[in-house]
């Protein structure tokens, strides 16, 4: 019984401890004045008002929107063939990619902008400073977790029989592959992308060297916020907060219901 | 290589009549090319870049650079802050996390279930966004600290400065660490304890001699991603500081965009010394690994 109330109080205190700066920040932005009191006053939805009115936050969660779906889309259509090739033609190349979709693991992304800048400086894909760069830095971020997801799906498929059979029906492989294996990687693919779109969306590094004011992103636009009031960027930060929590909870059920 | 390839896996009757198998597996594998094609953009050229100009001088190849890098105060300093914060706010998030994960196992299930997809939430906010909310907190104006100035808790505490990241840090390592080490303990036999206690050990005494043992690689090797996540970590540091605190991550990150002036090989070899740091730090833990609990 003592062990049982000592257990509540270490995880009740971590969840305190966790929840903190998030009670915090919602309650800075749902406030007018926060100066040496334990509780805020003078609640106020204002904040949010000007925030959710301000074109150059639009333009900005616009733009982040954009790379990020427009990142999800090719990421999709790159590595769907590309994982299906992998388990139906060359399944022992599943060990090596396991290893080669970590590579850009090995480089934090500072290190790896030293080289993006100066490769896509100019030359035949003068990117830096378009969002076309963040695009391909995304690609790979959203790898790793898509190309996993994949496989996870694939490997419970057995795809080598589900393609016999719809070989037999008179299939051909594009038609086996888009009305077979495809529906059935939905569920994986679903809940990877809603992941990978919660990560992206707080992607700041490569957004800000790589690309800057050039092309605001939501972060890179929160971080040019930093001598506004802090009622106001934390309105931002909350609302980011939101969004990326009811992405991720799309993520958590779509993967819970297989 | 692919022939042999083709000819080892069977392929379907109808596939084989229709078209020679050698043709279609050239294809197949023409669908890998364009995800080969983006990680050697955006990953493998980048990487080479760095690697090759960190030892580019104006003439030939040099080691001037790491030289340079080596022989600085500045950038020593740098390490030494970056190596610092990492190292404690690694420890402390590791020991917050053990004993949080360690009763995280002995709540009910449904408490257990909230509590993980709580974490899970909270490991969303990080870089600017956790800068953010830790300055209204804690920053010079923040609510806590005249809160605690006003009751003189507070004296000498600031966020902009090495405790401030140490503590900023090992916010962000919770979430991950727990996530990370929490399934781990179910390597922990409840029996184990119990024969423990049977043989006369303590609380203390049985974690002494059979909870830590047992744990050691997963604890090194969560420890060892939560060293390697804090060296490698830019955006908090610098939206809290704005790039005036002075940590690896940060040089590099003001040499190739900094508005005073540009080194982009200065900085690859400074990013080369990083990844450096990363790849000792995963060689020592696979080290440590081998000498563990498990290994014997």
């Amino acid at each position: 019984m003592r062990a049982d109330r000592y257990h509540h109080l270490v995880v009740t205190l971590l969840i305190l401890l966790l929840a903190l700066p998030i009670v915090a920040t919602l309650l800075y932005s749902l406030t007018q004045r926060w100066e040496a009191s334990i509780l805020p006053e003078g609640f106020t939805l204002a904040w949010y008002w000007q925030l959710w009115q301000d074109a150059r936050f639009l333009t900005a969660f616009g733009h982040s929107l954009l790379v990020c779906v427009g990142t999800l889309l090719l990421s999709t259509v790159i590595i769907i063939p590309a994982a299906f090739v992998v388990f139906y033609r060359f399944p022992w190349l599943d060990r090596w990619m396991n290893i080669i979709i970590l590579l850009p693991f090995a480089m934090p992304p500072v290190v790896a902008s030293v080289g993006l800048l100066q490769v896509f400086a100019g030359g035949p894909l003068p990117l830096v400073g378009t969002p076309w760069i963040l695009v391909g830095c995304y690609f790979t971020i959203a790898l790793p977790f898509m190309y996993r997801a994949l496989a996870n799906s694939l490997l419970a498929l057995n795809v080598r029989d589900l393609m016999d059979a719809a070989y037999l029906l008179g299939a051909s492989t594009p038609r086996a592959f888009l009305s077979v294996i495809l529906p059935n990687l939905r569920k994986g693919l679903m809940a990877s992308l809603f992941l990978s779109f919660s990560f992206l969306l707080g992607e700041f590094v490569f957004a800000n060297l790589l690309v800057g004011s050039r092309y605001e992103t939501l972060q890179v636009y929160l971080y040019n916020m930093h001598n506004a009031s802090g009622h106001f960027t934390s309105a931002v930060v909350m609302s980011y907060f939101l969004f990326t929590l009811v992405l991720t909870w799309f993520a958590t059920r779509l993967g819970r219901q297989d | 290589m692919k022939t042999t390839l083709s000819s080892s896996l069977p392929v379907p009757a109808g596939a084989v009549t229709a078209r020679p198998s050698r043709l279609r597996h050239w294809r197949a594998a023409l669908l890998l090319a364009p995800l080969f094609v983006m990680l050697l953009l955006f990953c493998l050229a980048p990487m080479g870049w760095v690697v090759a100009h960190s030892i580019q001088g104006d003439e030939g190849l040099t080691l001037e650079h790491f030289r340079e890098v080596l022989g600085s105060p500045f950038y020593l300093q740098a390490f030494d802050n970056s190596l610092r914060i990492s190292l404690y706010s690694s420890v402390v998030g590791l020991l917050i996390t053990l004993v949080g994960a360690a009763s995280l196992r002995r709540v009910e299930n449904r408490l257990k279930n909230l509590v993980v997809a709580f974490i899970n939430m909270t490991s969303n906010l990080s870089g600017v966004p956790l800068a953010f909310a830790f300055i209204i907190i804690v920053g010079t104006n923040g609510a806590l600290t005249l809160l605690f100035r006003q009751w003189g808790w507070l004296d000498d505490f600031h966020l902009y400065s090495r405790s401030g990241l140490i503590l900023l840090y090992t916010y962000f390592q919770l979430p991950l660490g727990l996530l990370l080490l929490y399934p781990a303990l179910d390597a922990l036999d409840d029996h184990w304890q119990e024969a423990a206690a049977l043989l006369g050990a303590n609380h203390w005494a049985y974690w002494r001699h059979v909870g830590l043992p047992v744990l050691a690689p997963a604890l090194l090797g969560t420890f060892i991603l939560l060293l390697a996540n804090a060296i490698g970590a830019y955006a908090t540091a610098f939206a809290l500081t704005s790039g005036n605190f002075n940590l690896v991550t940060v040089r590099i990150a003001s040499l190739v965009s900094g508005n005073v002036y540009l080194e982009p090989n200065l900085a690859a070899a400074l990013s080369v010394l990083l990844v450096a740091l990363l790849a000792l730090v995963a060689v020592v833990n696979q080290w440590l690994l081998k000498r563990s609990y498990h290994a014997r």
